[in-house]
């Protein structure tokens, strides 16, 4: 289907995987006419690997249309991928591959998986009471008696800051940081292991934004939560995670440890949105360099290297071949023909 | 610095207020500032603090049930057109008269924050922006579209010719803004108010957007006002800036003076709770307890005063402090610094 080989990914003796993603494809088809004819495909997701390790959070970032939100929902399997490979290790027993695995299949370990969404007003059911809210994962995974439920719903409300107080009342009784609290102790009442959070701090004020951010990092380490964080923000996106990696049209052109990505990018297109950030210090300049041009459609990507047309390093290689996705220093994996050779300018 | 030349824009102790069934919402509740000629003025916020009523109101189209109940809109006019650079009141125009009409979108322009409202999606943007030049300057048609498809160029947008042809809705966000702006300035107004220009797109949108807004100040002498709650961006376009929180200013004042020497508790908390790209990863954030309250039920007092860690009681619960000068530029409504209210 492509002519990108298959990233050979390092083994880490003292680390767990608790997710690996290969060579992940997610495909929409574009149809006209009255046949419903396919005349192409958008690329949301085009040939995706990486890792995600026990107790961190790998980060997520790019621009708008890059295929995060594709990605995340692939992984939870609110959508079925093309082609690839997920690979879960389940608290108890084999390795699965989520990919392939039936609804049935899925079932028992849809718990140990869960979704925080960006939107805390939609995201959550107006009629539905604080204590219906979190309490309805507890019941439909069969903990019948109410008495225990409220227990336990009183348990994760206090966890997330949230006053047992109010559980009998509605979401519009909360402000957007309070909704995103909620949001975040539905997701936690099942004590699942993965947390995939899509943009959960954009909609909310700079002054709840940090409060949210947080609470995250205090969860995490109190229960030992893996983050998959999805951002568009670079900013938020450094503060929360472990490692990072960078998304460009469909696939992910670069991944490391934060500080080695933020310090030293080896991709022109992460040291471009580096330098695209707005820094919060009047005496600091940022904002020089230009990126030119406009992301381009996954459904029509450029040949090559798809950052080649606004790429400031672009050589004739770059316009012919797809660069290899490689692990260029121990832990930093980069798909740019000149890697090897560019300084690039990241953030002190 | 600015303040050595007249004011272009000054507003004195501005209140809109908003008359609903459940009560009033006090959006604008005594605002007071000066915009000079050639200055990008910050002004920052968080949601629902009153950045844009502050500015509908300038440009007199603050909707019903809203209206303008207090205060001063001062517009020292250009030369020329049959005037000398006398001062008028907006606030005392009728919103829809010939004058206001005049000003709005000639002299004072806007880029509204919801980038969709900017267009009609049944006319191309060309045919928009030639009516609107056509509208302030005596014109033919013909000279109208060149000064269009000039302004497109000078926004740096790609086949100007083909694109001002097309509808806002068939544009990518970049282009969507990119023409907003050659709108807004195909009149030349002498100040363009930005609301938000840049929440709409992505990083690398947003520093072209921002370096495109930055080099027509430029080039033109116009003053900005530049309204956002990214901290990040007011740092490296404003000149000047005022911080506000539910509808009243907390403080104003150069952006160096702001950022490295914030006097008011909400200032200083507001600059701590902000993630860098400079700052040191996955170590908490000092936050702000507590949220914005709802609009009907502003606090008694300083606005700030439930959330503030340095709050005087008795006194800040009590009273509202007034926008007073305490260092040399910068101006600060808290009783940390002085002891004037605001007379109710
Ligand atoms: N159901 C769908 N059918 C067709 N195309 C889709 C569908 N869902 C997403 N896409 C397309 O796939 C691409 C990736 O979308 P996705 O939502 O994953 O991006 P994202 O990185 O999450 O963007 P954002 O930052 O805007 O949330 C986009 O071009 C989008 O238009
Ligand atoms: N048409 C309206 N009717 C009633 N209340 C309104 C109306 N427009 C604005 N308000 C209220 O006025 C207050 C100030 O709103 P404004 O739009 O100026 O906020 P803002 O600072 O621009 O926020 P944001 O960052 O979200 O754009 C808010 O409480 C808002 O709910
Ligand atoms: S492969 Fe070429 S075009 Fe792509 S990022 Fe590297 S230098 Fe630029
Ligand atoms: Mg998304
Ligand atoms: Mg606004």
């Amino acid at each position: 289907m492509t002519n990108h080989p298959t990233i050979q990914l390092p083994n880490h003796p003292t680390t767990q995987r608790l997710l690996e993603v290969k060579n992940l494809h997610k495909y929409f088809p574009i149809r006209k006419g009255f046949f419903r004819k396919t005349i192409g495909n958008v690329r949301a997701v085009d040939d995706v690997s990486f890792f995600v390790n026990e107790g961190e959070t790998l980060g997520l970032v790019g621009e708008s249309g890059c295929g995060k939100t594709t990605t995340a929902r692939c992984i939870l399997r609110a959508l079925t991928p093309t082609s690839g490979e997920m690979l879960f290790r389940p608290k108890a027993g084999q390795t699965v591959d989520l990919a392939k695995l039936s609804r049935q299949g899925l079932r028992p370990l849809r718990p140990q998986m869960q979704m925080i969404f960006q939107d805390p007003y939609g995201s959550l059911n107006p009629r539905m009471t604080l204590f219906d809210i979190v309490g309805e994962p507890l019941l439909v995974n069969g903990m019948k008696n109410r008495k225990e439920r409220t227990e336990r719903v009183a348990e994760i409300l206090r966890l997330v800051g949230l006053r047992p107080e109010y559980m009998q009342r509605y979401p519009h009784a909360f402000s957007g940081g309070q909704r995103q609290r909620i949001g975040i102790a539905r997701a936690l009442a099942l004590h699942p292991r993965l947390v995939v959070a899509d943009e959960p701090v954009s909609a909310l004020d700079v002054s709840v934004q940090a409060q949210i951010l947080n609470l995250l990092l205090e969860l995490q380490k109190r229960l030992h939560l893996t983050y998959l964080f999805v951002a568009h923000n670079l900013s938020v996106v450094k503060h929360i995670s472990d490692r990072v990696a960078v998304m460009y049209v469909g696939k992910i052109v670069e991944t490391a440890t934060t500080q080695a990505l933020f310090n030293s990018p080896k991709h022109p297109y992460t040291a471009a949105l580096l330098a695209a950030v707005p820094v919060p210090d009047p005496r600091v300049r940022t904002g020089n360099v230009e990126l030119k041009g406009e992301v381009p459609s996954p459904a029509n990507p450029p040949s090559g290297c798809y950052f080649h047309p606004r790429c400031g390093y672009a050589v004739d290689i770059c316009r012919v071949q797809a660069p290899v996705f490689r692990e260029i220093v121990p832990s930093h994996f980069v798909s740019c023909h000149r890697a090897d050779e560019l300084k690039l300018q990241g953030i002190a | 610095m600015n303040s050595q030349t007249t004011p272009l824009l000054s507003v004195r102790n501005l209140k809109t207020h908003f008359f609903m069934d459940e009560g009033v919402v006090k959006a604008v509740d005594g605002v007071t500032f000066d915009v000079h000629p050639g200055q990008i003025f910050g002004i920052v916020g968080e949601s629902g603090c009153g950045k844009s009523v502050t500015m509908k109101a300038v440009l007199r189209i603050v909707e019903p049930p809203g209206k303008i109940v207090n205060g001063e809109i001062l517009l020292r006019r250009a030369k020329g057109n049959g005037s000398n650079g006398e001062v008028i009141d907006l606030a005392t125009l009728a919103a829809n008269g010939k004058r206001m009409r005049s000003i709005r979108g000639g002299e004072i322009a806007l880029i509204p924050q919801e980038p969709m409202a900017a267009f009609s999606p049944v006319h191309t943007v060309g045919d928009q922006i030639i009516e609107a030049i056509m509208l302030h300057q005596t014109v033919s048609q013909r000279a109208a579209r060149k000064i269009a498809l000039q302004m497109f160029k000078d926004v740096g947008i790609p086949i100007p010719d083909q694109r001002l042809d097309e509808y806002a809705w068939q544009l990518s966000g970049g282009l969507r803004q990119r023409a907003i702006i050659a709108m807004a300035l195909s009149c030349n107004p002498r100040l363009l108010i930005a609301d938000e220009p840049t929440t709409a797109v992505d990083v690398t949108t947003q520093a072209q957007v921002l370096r495109l807004l930055r080099r027509l100040q430029e080039d033109r002498n116009a003053a900005i006002i530049f309204i956002t709650h990214d901290l990040g961006v007011i740092a490296q376009m404003a000149s000047y800036v005022m911080v506000m929180y539910l509808g009243l200013v907390m403080e104003e004042g150069p952006v160096d003076e702001i950022f490295h020497a914030p006097q008011h508790p909400y200032t200083q908390a507001l600059l701590r709770s902000i993630p860098s790209v400079n700052s040191a990863p996955r170590v908490n954030l000092p936050t702000i307890s507590g949220s914005i309250p709802h609009p009907f039920n502003k606090p008694r007092g300083c606005p700030f005063h439930p959330r503030c860690e340095k709050l005087i009681a008795g006194k800040c619960d009590a009273r509202t402090p007034a926008l007073q000068t305490v260092a040399e530029k910068q101006l600060v409504s808290c009783f940390l610094y002085h002891d004037v209210e605001v007379a109710s």
